[in-house]
């Protein structure tokens, strides 16, 4: 039996409920019991390897050396039964739904501002409000293609919405290997439990992609912004998985109102560009002016209904944290149903009344920044010094409109394999929602893990590490 | 294929290739210098003059030329010509287009390239051994590539990529170590080592059974479409896999292919003695060079 730190009370954990298996971490709890510490040892230092091996990196600083540094796996799964995940569906489906119908809404007659559910400032006057968008028809009225939720569950085992990624999210490179990695690791317990597969995300991507296109067999491709970038392994294993092409800017020109690619054959016509680069930086004409990783033109090709960009330009104002809090409003004003998954309770500090209230109490909270992600730009007040709070503070008070203040979570614990043996740490999950003629969404999820003992920043440019997910029926 | 692509897949082979060989000539000078000490610095400068970098050898490690510095710098260095960076080249190509390559392609050289950094970090006393390992991950690549990428311009272009590099080293390795005015020991081991150089030797002995001289070392390596290192192999292969590149371009590249494969396969070793070695060489390696150019134009850069 393996060395084991049971979770500390007060706080959720995946797969302990005080010192008993829950039911459906049982199958599990019986095969974990019968390994040793050297046994766990042995595979973990085999995913190691394997994963070097393979490649499979995300960092932060691509030089010659330091760049094939690997995102941390964890061999412990996150289990989730099969109950817990159909409402986790139905409650993304709802979300992903709510959130295309107020970007439709938002860039064509804006019936929300006019309801006055949500005041028109905080959606026109948001910098990430792209007026080139305005009136533009997408097919199926879908905007946010490709979208990772994050969840966490809280101390009183709910869940909770913490960010809608609607923009470039990653990760789901890493929830397809650390799912290779542990049939390859753990053949025995994908034969003894019932584990709902994920390795079909490629091709659910690829039809969602076909999907943002009028044209009947439409040339999709991924367009990077190449090597150097973080994630660039997750985009090239993404064009490997559907069979597209991998294309940088360089490799797109615009010309009689198409996208082309150079080939080898020539020029060869782009329908659907799945970008991987920030909005700003799609078209140097448009954005960033500076910017060598887009395409002159694109923007205005994609205007004129020839190329579809997924996600679409102009998605980022319905996931900014600004906006955050009103998406139970949009769910209740654009499908008339009650939210299924809780938000976080937001102070905006924008209000005189809430930003009076976060400052009296800083030390308990966690303020964030709007528009900033990646886990940066953020306080955590039961972990900062006093001095951070001070400093912090003059931020807030020089810029309130640019916070947000949330209480801090006490997000649930897994066991995870570290030093020490088997200790709890702090997790979440990132489920991976598909939007085109239908809501696609692969039972499962990547699951980040707060590596360092009591961390609850689990966000992998900052050294978080990676589970598998294993959605359980019959548990 | 986008045009970016061939062009990674292209220096990837051709830089893999190019490691591969300097390995070989490593190996070769390393024993000649073992063999006999007479000729001594003319051998050892060899892998030196092939790679062009005489002078920043010599500004890093002095005139004296030995096994030990010619490893650390050709080896393991940071030189551009080093196999070090050759197999940085091919793996950094290779990763610009992950995508392009099966999975077992791209483990191989990415973990030929962890062992490349390994080896660079702490240089290995068998130096020999490293020579050895060197040219079987190359092979390796080179067989994983025929055993698991399907037929289209990708394995057209990784295969080209490998015989224009293959061609241009033999041409200049022969440019390099062919003597043909005297016959003694001297030029014999020279010759010999040119051979090997190339992995050319057994053939040499199976074809000919007789002791080795100039002119059928320069035959061998010229114009025998056999000896999978000989111009005419390469070029045998060259202007095979440039027809069947798809689409309408590259036609000059295709016509000078087939032209410079028809002249070594219909060639006669006395012309090109007549015409002098050098000359010969000269301009086989420019023929190269501007093939190598219309490929690119054609293929692999920005229209």
């Amino acid at each position: 039996m393996p060395s084991l730190t049971l979770p500390a009370s007060g706080l959720y954990d995946e797969m302990f409920d005080a010192a008993a298996p829950r039911a459906h971490y049982a199958q599990y709890a019986d095969w974990l019991n019968s390994q040793s510490d050297e046994a766990l040892a042995t595979r973990r230092n085999e995913a190691d390897l394997l994963f070097r091996r393979y490649g499979i990196t995300f960092s932060v600083c691509r030089d010659a050396y330091a760049r094939d540094r690997q995102i941390p796996f964890d061999i412990i799964p996150r289990v989730l039964p099969a109950s817990d995940w159909a409402v986790l569906e139905r409650g993304l489906r709802q979300r992903m739904q709510a959130l295309n119908a107020f970007l439709h809404d938002i860039y064509h007659t804006q019936d929300i501002v006019s309801a006055g559910v949500i005041p028109a400032e905080q959606v026109l006057g948001n910098p990430l409000y792209q007026v080139a968008m305005h009136g533009l028809a997408l097919p199926n009225q879908v905007y946010a293609h490709v979208a990772g939720i994050d969840i966490i569950r809280h101390a009183d085992g709910q869940f909770y919405v913490l960010e809608d990624n609607l923009c470039v999210p990653s990760g789901v490179s890493y929830m397809l290997e650390s799912r290779k990695m542990m049939r390859r690791l753990f053949p025995e317990l994908f034969t003894r439990m019932d584990i709902a597969p994920v390795e079909h995300y490629p091709n659910l991507l690829l039809q969602t992609l076909r999907e943002a296109s009028p044209v009947e067999q439409p040339t999709v491709v991924v367009l990077t912004p190449g090597r150097h970038n973080a994630a660039y392994f997750e985009h090239a294993f993404l064009a490997r998985q559907m069979g597209v092409e991998l294309v940088e800017g360089q490799d797109l020109l615009v010309k009689n109102d198409r996208v082309w690619m150079r080939t080898t054959a020539g020029l060869q016509g782009v329908d659907v560009i799945y970008r991987r680069i920030e909005e700003d930086f799609l078209d140097p004409l448009a954005g960033n002016p500076e910017s060598l990783l887009g395409v002159p033109g694109l923007l205005s090709v994609y205007r004129k209904g020839q190329v579809a960009l997924c996600n679409a330009p102009g998605t980022g104002v319905a996931d900014d944290k600004s906006v955050y809090p009103f998406v139970p409003d949009m769910i209740r004003f654009y499908l008339s149903e009650t939210p299924i998954l809780n938000n976080v309770p937001t102070w905006q500090l924008r209000k005189p009344d809430d930003l009076a209230y976060a400052l009296t109490r800083l030390p308990e909270l966690v303020i964030k920044e709007v528009h900033g992600s990646g886990g940066y730009g953020m306080l955590i007040g039961p972990l900062a010094s006093r001095s951070e709070i001070a400093d912090f503070r003059q931020r807030i008070l020089a810029k309130p409109a640019h916070y947000i203040a949330q209480p801090t979570l006490a997000l649930s614990t897994c066991p995870t394999l570290v030093e020490a043996g088997i200790a709890p740490r702090h997790v979440d999950l990132r489920p991976f929602v598909l939007s085109g003629r239908d809501t696609r969404i692969v039972a499962g999820g990547l699951s980040r893990v707060a590596l360092e003992a009591g961390s609850l920043v689990v966000n992998s440019s900052q050294g978080g590490g990676t589970k598998d997910t294993w959605i359980v029926e019959n548990a | 294929m986008l045009s970016r692509t061939a062009a990674n897949l292209y220096w990837m082979s051709r830089y893999l290739e190019r490691a591969e060989n300097l390995a070989r000539v490593l190996d070769v000078s390393q024993s000649l210098a073992l063999l006999k000490r007479s000729t001594h610095s003319d051998d050892m400068s060899a892998p030196l003059r092939l790679t062009d970098s005489e002078a920043e050898f010599a500004a890093r490690h002095g005139e004296e030329i030995n096994a030990r510095t010619l490893w650390a710098f050709l080896g393991f260095s940071g030189h551009p010509a080093s196999i070090h960076s050759c197999l940085l080249q091919a793996r950094d190509n290779a990763d610009a287009v992950r995508g392009a390559l099966t999975g077992e392609m791209w483990e191989n050289i990415h973990a030929t390239w962890l062992g490349m950094q390994e080896a660079a970090q702490q240089p290995p006393a068998d130096l020999a051994r490293f020579g050895d390992w060197v040219r079987e991950r190359s092979h390796l690549f080179r067989g994983i590539t025929y055993g698991t990428i399907h037929r289209d311009d990708a394995y057209r272009f990784i295969r080209l990529g490998t015989f224009v590099e293959r061609a241009d080293n033999t041409a200049r390795l022969l440019k390099l170590r062919y003597r043909h005015h005297r016959a003694g020991m001297a030029d014999h081991y020279a010759l010999v080592a040119l051979l090997e150089s190339v992995s050319a030797h057994d053939a040499y002995q199976s074809i000919y059974h007789d002791t080795v001289s100039a002119p059928k070392v320069a035959e061998l390596l010229i114009l025998n479409p056999d000896v999978p290192r000989s111009l005419a192999a390469c070029f045998g292969e060259i202007s095979q896999i440039v027809a069947q590149i798809a689409g309408p371009r590259g036609r000059n590249a295709k016509k000078l292919a087939a032209e410079m494969a028809a002249a070594l396969m219909y060639g006669d070793i006395q012309d090109i003695l007549a015409q002098g070695m050098q000359n010969y060489l000269h301009h086989f390696l420019g023929q190269t060079a501007e093939l190598d150019a219309l490929l690119h134009t054609a293929y692999m850069e920005a229209l």
